[in-house]
């Protein structure tokens, strides 16, 4: 799925060393309302081996949760209309589901931050995604 | 043969200009090393999905710095999500002018709000135009790796 061939040194480098493309597949959700942040971080997370899945906002990610979908890491936006960010990360918590929540957000301000951690994160990140932000993820997702 | 490594040519002295002249930068490169072969046209495809949102927001607002009073937290607050699309696909220029307009913003500085837009809109709409005939030689010139990154 990963078009190596034709692919630059760096990126043959990158996926031939990843152990994801090697071993089991790891599972992500991205949570976002722009199409555009969905379509670059779901490439990034491919990119590196995950299999992912998109939710437009909260609800949809609630919602695929309540059919018994299951991932490894989730990650979401703050700001989205329908069901934002915050509250579904409590809903998903309050389901008792156990992914890697992660906050992806453009918001600077500590406390809006902060408020979106309260609600269950395991981390937050400002957007965009990058490889720097999501191999430590993965890594971590291997260890355990 | 030979016409088509003379496009090529063209194309990677286009792309390289476009960072020489301060308009893309490194998240430009991230989007360009994530195509691939099943995804061929990636990054055009993310460059036409940020054109779309964001001209609707540079509408938004100028109709909001027609408004008097200004709102100022209304301005930043669309600005703030162009700047989050012109990062996304490292429109250097751009974010830049978006981060002074938000400063204006939080100094309720209206004039300057108004003459860093203009810059703004002169260097998106170049940006645009730059990114436009870059992928039209691209698809010219056919399916190849992307151009090695600037030295």
């Amino acid at each position: 799925m990963i078009g190596a061939e034709g692919a630059s040194s760096s990126k043959k480098a990158r996926i031939s060393e990843n152990p994801v493309s090697k071993n089991r597949p790891y599972f992500a959700l991205v949570v976002d309302d722009d199409p555009m942040i969905r379509r670059i971080h779901s490439m990034i997370l491919k990119s590196v081996g995950f299999k992912v899945e998109v939710a437009e906002n909260g609800k949809e990610a609630v919602d695929l949760f309540r059919t018994g979908a299951k991932f490894h890491i989730v990650f979401i936006d703050m700001e989205m209309p329908v069901m934002d960010g915050i509250e579904a990360t409590k809903a998903m918590r309050a389901m008792k589901v156990e992914s890697k929540i992660v906050g992806v957000t453009s918001r600077n301000s500590e406390t809006e931050r902060e408020v979106f951690m309260q609600a269950g994160l395991d981390l937050c990140y400002t957007k965009p995604l990058t490889m720097a932000k999501i191999v430590p993820l993965l890594e971590e997702l291997q260890k355990n | 043969m030979e016409r088509n490594q003379q496009l090529r040519r063209q194309l990677a002295s286009m792309r390289q200009s476009l960072f020489d002249q301060g308009h893309l930068d490194e998240q430009f490169i991230l989007l360009e090393e994530l195509q691939d072969d099943a995804n061929p046209n990636f990054v055009e495809e993310v460059v036409t999905l940020h054109y779309r949102d964001s001209a609707r927001l540079i509408t938004t607002i100028e109709r909001a710095l027609e408004k008097s009073p200004l709102d100022f937290n209304k301005l930043d607050g669309y600005m703030h999500q162009f700047k989050g699309s012109s990062t996304s696909i490292g429109a250097k220029k751009v974010k830049a002018e978006s981060t002074q307009f938000r400063e204006y913003c939080e100094a309720g500085n209206g004039e300057g709000c108004m003459k860093t837009f203009q810059l703004l809109k002169r260097d998106y709409a170049t940006l645009r135009r730059k990114l436009e005939a870059y992928f039209q030689l691209a698809r010219q010139a056919g399916p190849n790796e992307i151009a090695c990154r600037p030295k």
